[in-house]
């Protein structure tokens, strides 16, 4: 431990012990001054993986947060796989971004998002307990004398086959611990297909703490002396603060602090949030509302508009002369679609706890991505890296909110900087959440086919006019004009959201146009509404040439094996070659993304008053492996009633410059009265690693979109729904 | 002086009239199980039970509620994680991030206490609560399977607590 540590009351109540090889970090929430904790024997790290007790328990470290997606247990059950652990006495904990930073990226990326937590780093997990295994198994024989070759492992438990003699990892994990780590060419991982933990319909470790109430999330942190930020950025886009009346409000009970917090929010700190918050709605502030004071959503949609036809689109998948085709065709067949602004919208706003000295700047926080969310605390701080620590707390959602921007973050290391020494907890309200969110980005698409005379399709274009996430979060990653994610679902043939379907002739292009709010990932992120704006589009082709939706996909997709495979298995399912019940009409979408395979088909009815019904919906994932498929199926479930919520109503709309919708009553989502029945058909066909978090989403909205279309004739192309009327 | 019986003990503090039960639960008395969410009664996070009916504390002034009454949270709804939908949700694997989990827990007992035997409409008008990571059908399976006395496989969903022995 070093002295900065231990010159830290909150840090040194945070760590329980520390091994020879470094910290060991508590995962549950420390109260400061967990004495018992601190006093604790020295618990052996066999690698920085995998910490066994001298009692057997196994404490897995995980580097990618939590939020819902399961990706903790299903990470422990790769590692607890390969380790040949006993599951009952598995624990987990997150190293701190600081320790990693410390231990030379030891863990890896700790960024959560993209679906990519066990896709991305399954490999070194699994070999991280494949290591700690030969390491404890070594150890033992060492103990023996005799050969490491002759004995085996199983949970927990290793055995000298020749002699029957039996130990257990508790016990020899402290001269593991002292060995020499495996050369990682030395590491062979199993075959899946001799897993019994991973791919296995495991429950999760973390359920019952979020059933009695135990669970800290970020909001719950409390420690000695803590104090409560509430805070209000200047509702308009790109506007400031002008002035503010602090003596309105500081003789106010519990109020400490009156402060601005960069050049555009105004902070109340007292001794409860409620006193912050209420004091804060009482202060006059006087905000300069800058060059976006006047700006309309009406605004932005004529900007994208403008781009379906300009001359200034960057090419993301090219084959053949698409214009040509086009132009030449018998027959054309375009529409223009569009998909609004959506917020996140987790269930926990935005918070973070934070204590700044000069020497020390901690931050406590709900966080996709610890790593950045340190660089964003130790900019604000005014000091480096080294000096900061992020401690991440459970999220209570994330979606991608909480993952590139650390707004938040920022904001609670200026006010604690204001105020050395004490801890100061700042909480959103969910009108500021709602208000300053990292919104899905606004694009139109325009798409076009040319038919040749039997109805064939000769040439494909899609231009896509919109905002760039990553002009808005990472501008240093746009190459040649060119942002990537724009193009998700949409690209070649390969491994990463490749379209599906083969044309003779495709063009897929883009006109960047960046209104002035800020974008963000939003769980799905480009796939959401490139998958409807390419579903619902072949559904017109479908119709126009009157071929059957599924008919036209499978001739389409003869060439992708996977993306067919899913397809055919929703369509089996669900009896796509049977009629329906009456007044009950389907509808397909398939996509591939975030390295998985998805398609679904959903079954609404539409009554004579326009009101939807959503009756089934069967969906199927090919994520190459399963880790976990009782998880998959509630990220599939969850991915209908997060992409269903958006299709249904998800819409920010902008005027004078700040968005409208401030709360659940102008923003609403998905209930329970609304929910669908779910099957899902997960199909891991092996070979690859993909995610689950997300995909599903981009098929919800356009399978539905589809079936109100086959009950309505109705084609709906702007989202969302609820601005459309489907009376008969 | 404000003072009020939750979880079945008397506690005195001092706040203004006008604050929500929910930041009074929170911050006053450290149940920080009871959730913010949207703070205009649209989410239920904050639900918790007064004198049995779900209540959405959020909006509720203190002052509006006696010592008289009897307040239960999610700490207090069992001792030790054992109150019958407790028991189903975990069985389940109902919560993914969790936050609105208490809220929900809480609805889904003062409903199952109200009707022992909810059909899936007396679910869906009782069960307003909102989930953005979407286990609603877990949620409503869940309290099916308190109905059905706690009858797990009733929901035929398969979740092994134990690695297999292949």
């Amino acid at each position: 431990m070093s002295p900065r540590d231990m010159a830290s009351p909150s840090r040194r109540g945070f760590l329980k012990t520390s091994g020879a090889a470094g910290l060991m970090l508590a995962f549950h929430i420390p109260f400061a001054g967990d004495a018992a904790a601190q006093g604790a024997p020295a618990a052996p790290e066999v690698n920085a993986w995998v910490v066994v007790k001298p009692d057997d328990t196994i404490v897995i470290r995980i580097a990618r947060s939590e939020m819902g997606q399961g990706t903790l247990t299903g990470l422990a059950q790769l590692v607890a796989e390969e380790l040949d652990a006993d599951w009952t006495k598995v624990t987990t904990e997150y190293p701190t971004p600081g320790q990693n930073l410390a231990r030379n990226r030891v863990w890896g990326s700790h960024a959560r998002g993209g679906s990519r937590g066990i896709r991305e780093s399954n490999e070194y997990v699994r070999k991280g307990g494949a290591a700690a295994r030969m390491m404890l198994v070594q150890a033992a024989a060492a103990e023996w004398k005799v050969p490491a070759s002759e004995c085996v492992a199983a949970n927990s438990v290793i055995t000298h086959t020749p002699s029957g003699r039996k130990t257990s990892y508790g016990k020899v994990a402290i001269a593991a611990g002292k060995l020499t780590a495996p050369a990682a060419a030395d590491v062979a991982l199993k075959d899946p297909k001799q897993w019994k933990l991973a791919g296995k319909r495991m429950a999760r470790l973390d359920t019952v703490k979020k059933t009695d109430g135990s669970q800290i999330y970020g909001m719950d942190l409390t420690m000695p002396g803590m104090l409560n930020a509430a805070i209000k950025d200047c509702p308009v886009f790109g506007g400031k603060v002008k002035s503010f009346d602090a003596a309105a409000i500081e003789k106010r009970p519990g109020v400490k602090k009156v402060l601005q917090v960069g050049d555009s929010a105004v902070a109340v700190v007292a001794d409860t949030w409620w006193r912050a918050r209420t004091a804060l709605d009482a202060l006059p502030i006087v905000w300069d509302e800058g060059p976006n004071a006047k700006l309309s959503s009406a605004d932005v949609a004529a900007t994208l508009k403008a781009g379906l036809d300009a001359n200034d689109a960057v090419v993301g998948n090219q084959s053949g002369d698409a214009r040509a085709a086009i132009a030449a065709s018998v027959r054309k067949v375009e529409a223009v679609y569009s998909f609004p602004y959506q917020n996140h919208a987790t269930m926990e706003v935005m918070n973070a706890t934070a204590k700044w000295t000069p020497e020390l700047c901690e931050v406590w926080t709900p966080t996709q991505n610890g790593e950045a969310a340190l660089a964003t605390a130790a900019e604000a701080a005014g000091l480096p890296p080294a000096k900061c620590d992020v401690y991440k707390l459970h999220l209570g959602g994330g979606f991608g909110r909480r993952g590139a921007v650390h707004d938040w973050v920022r904001q609670v290391v200026e006010i604690a900087k204001a105020m050395p020494g004490t801890p100061v907890k700042l909480i959103w309200t969910r009108e500021e959440d709602m208000l300053h969110g990292r919104y899905h980005p606004v694009t139109q698409c325009k798409l076009t086919a040319g038919l040749d005379a039997k109805g064939e399709v000769t040439g494909f274009h899609m231009r896509i006019s919109g905002q760039s996430i990553l002009a808005s979060v990472a501008p240093q990653s746009i190459k040649d004009g060119k942002d990537p994610v724009v193009f998700q679902g949409l690209n070649t043939p390969g491994p990463e959201a490749s379209i599906g379907y083969a044309f003779p002739a495709i063009l897929v292009d883009h006109a960047m146009r960046n209104p002035p709010v800020p974008v963000g990932f939003w769980r799905g992120v480009n796939l959401n509404q490139n998958t409807v704006y390419l579903e619902c589009f072949i559904d017109e082709i479908a119709h126009a040439t009157k071929q059957d939706p599924l008919a036209l996909r499978r001739k389409l997709m003869a060439n992708s094996p996977k993306h067919l495979a899913v397809l055919n298995a929703v369509a089996a399912r669900a009896g796509w070659d049977k009629k329906p019940a009456k007044g009950i009409y389907r509808g397909l979408a398939v996509t591939m993304g975030f390295g998985s395979y998805v398609a679904a088909c959903a079954e609404v009815s539409v009554g004579k008053d326009g009101k939807v019904k959503i009756h089934r919906i069967v969906a199927a994932t090919d994520s190459g492996y399963a880790v976990n498929p009782q998880q998959i199926e509630a990220q599939v479930e969850g991915s209908f009633v997060y992409g269903l919520s958006a299709a249904l109503y998800g819409e920010c709309t902008l005027k004078n410059g700040r968005m409208e919708q401030d709360n659940f009553s102008s923003y609403p989502v998905l209930h329970m009265d609304e929910m669908p029945k779910v099957e899902t058909i997960v199909m891991p066909s092996g070979g690859f690693w993909g995610g689950v978090g997300e995909p599903t989403i981009a098929v919800a909205a356009p399978a539905v979109l589809n079936a109100i279309f086959a009950a309505t004739g109705k084609r709906i192309r702007d989202l969302p729904l609820k601005n459309h009327s489907l009376k008969a | 002086m404000a003072k009020l019986n939750v979880n079945g003990v008397v506690r005195e503090f001092e706040v203004e009239d006008d604050t929500p039960l929910l930041w009074v639960l929170r911050e006053q008395l450290g149940l920080t199980g009871t959730k913010y969410g949207c703070g205009i009664a649209q989410c239920g996070a904050c639900t918790v039970h007064i004198d049995g009916e779900p209540t959405r504390t959020c909006v509720r002034p203190v002052s509006t509620v006696t010592a008289a009454q009897k307040i239960v949270t999610i700490e207090g709804l069992s001792k030790d994680g054992s109150h019958p939908v407790q028991k189903a949700w975990a069985a389940l694997d109902v919560p993914q991030c969790g936050f609105c989990q208490s809220g929900m827990i809480m609805a889904a007992a003062a409903l199952l206490k109200q009707k022992p035997k909810p059909t899936d409409a007396d679910i869906d008008s009782a069960m307003t609560n909102i989930c953005r990571c979407g286990t609603y059908n877990r949620v409503r399976a869940a309290i099916h399977v308190v109905a059905k006395g706690g009858d797990v496989k009733s929901a035929g969903l398969a979740i092994q607590t134990e690695g297999s022995k292949a």
